[in-house]
């Protein structure tokens, strides 16, 4: 009996990332904090489409009418995976440029910098 | 506002947070439920009428082809982006001869031979099974974006056996740049072709061929083509940026006048 354990996790996962980013000293790891974050939706997708018994809706080498999970959710995983990825590049190249213009990573000491 | 107080505000919110999730998980179909009205009648589409053994594949790039398209200029405008931001500033400039970086390594030094090697072994194998999970996206668990991913991982190899150069010049970027634009013109004029035979956008207009074989699924593999190679284009492309970031890019000496950085 798995209960309601995969939701447990996929909630957990979201609170521990933004607890990341609250505390966050460094801004790649607020960046990776928020991939934590970003996978709590992965989790919480696959954990919807889920049904008991289910292998994977790919009918290659199975029956049509064998019992699956549901597709429409593993497409928008999918869909997250690749968010998720262009998201991260996006906030590193802003990292990168941050740590250019004011030579440090740390989001304390930025407020008291200009640059 | 300290790390303290910042914390407390954290703890407030975050119980806040936890309560309305299990609030709302409390009241979720339980985990493993039988009931996906949705997944029945896309695995149903998916078999019945279009011939594509991979269901997944059928919602991504026949059910909801329009969308994939969406998730696909997201990526192309990242990669744009990405490359705004990272463009050299007037203060800098391109050494590639600067030993692949060998001045940020703690301990500069050749890369172990054995290394080396693997990297130039596993590259053409990793470069099959690229295209194998790009071409078989309709049939088995994969398709366009996790292949374009492998693809781009497989020229990547060079780097990890720490042959920088030689990944310079298998990469060149204006081709690269061509490639992921015109990929990503491929999807948007397949849709076309669609909207021109039949009057809608992405309608799948090829025969659908027997189920489970290569040639099936209409335009499903086309697509997988095209998002293929757009993804392993801009994934190239976003790594040729950070790379260059690091190994390439040298601040002009003196020229430090908008940074802190000493």
């Amino acid at each position: 009996m798995t209960g309601p354990l995969p939701y447990l996790v996929a909630g957990w996962l979201s609170l521990v990332g933004v607890y990341g980013i609250v505390t966050s000293r460094n801004l790649v790891h607020a960046v990776v904090s928020l991939s934590v974050v970003q996978s709590s939706t992965y989790v919480l997708l696959l954990t919807v489409g889920y049904r008991a018994g289910g292998t994977a809706p790919v009918f290659t080498d199975i029956a049509p009418g064998t019992v699956v999970v549901d597709p429409v959710v593993q497409a928008l995983a999918l869909t997250d995976v690749v968010v998720g990825a262009t998201v991260s590049a996006l906030l590193l190249a802003l990292v990168v440029q941050s740590h250019k213009r004011s030579g440090t990573v740390d989001p304390d000491e930025l407020r008291t910098l200009h640059g | 506002m300290n790390r303290g107080a910042r914390s407390g505000l954290f703890a407030v919110a975050a119980l806040g947070m936890a309560a309305l999730l299990g609030w709302a998980f409390a009241a979720a179909p339980a985990f493993g439920a039988p009931s996906h009205p949705y997944g029945d009648l896309a695995v149903q589409t998916a078999l019945a009428g279009r011939a594509t053994a991979n269901a997944i594949a059928s919602v991504t790039f026949d059910q909801r082809g329009l969308d994939t398209m969406g998730e696909e200029f997201i990526l192309f405008a990242a990669v744009l982006g990405a490359s705004v931001l990272l463009r050299r500033e007037p203060d800098e400039f391109a050494d590639p001869d600067d030993d692949e970086g060998a001045r940020d390594r703690p301990s500069p030094g050749p890369s172990p031979e054995m290394i080396h090697l693997a990297g130039y072994l596993v590259l053409p194998v990793v470069v099959v099974v690229g295209i194998y999970v790009i071409a078989h996206g309709h049939l088995t668990p994969g398709g366009g974006f996790q292949g374009g991913i492998v693809l781009a991982t497989a020229l990547h190899l060079l780097y990890i056996a720490g042959d920088y150069p030689a990944l310079r010049r298998l990469r060149p970027q204006r081709v690269f740049e061509i490639s992921e634009a015109s990929a990503a013109a491929g999807y948007v004029v397949l849709g076309l072709v669609g909207l021109a035979v039949s009057g809608a956008f992405l309608y799948n207009l090829l025969p659908y061929g027997t189920l489970g074989q290569l040639a099936s699924a209409g335009t499903v593999p086309l697509l997988n083509v095209a998002v293929g190679l757009e993804v392993g284009s801009a994934m190239v492309l976003l790594l040729a940026e950070f790379l260059e970031q690091t190994l390439i890019l040298r601040r002009r000496p003196g020229g430090g006048s908008n940074g802190a950085r000493a």
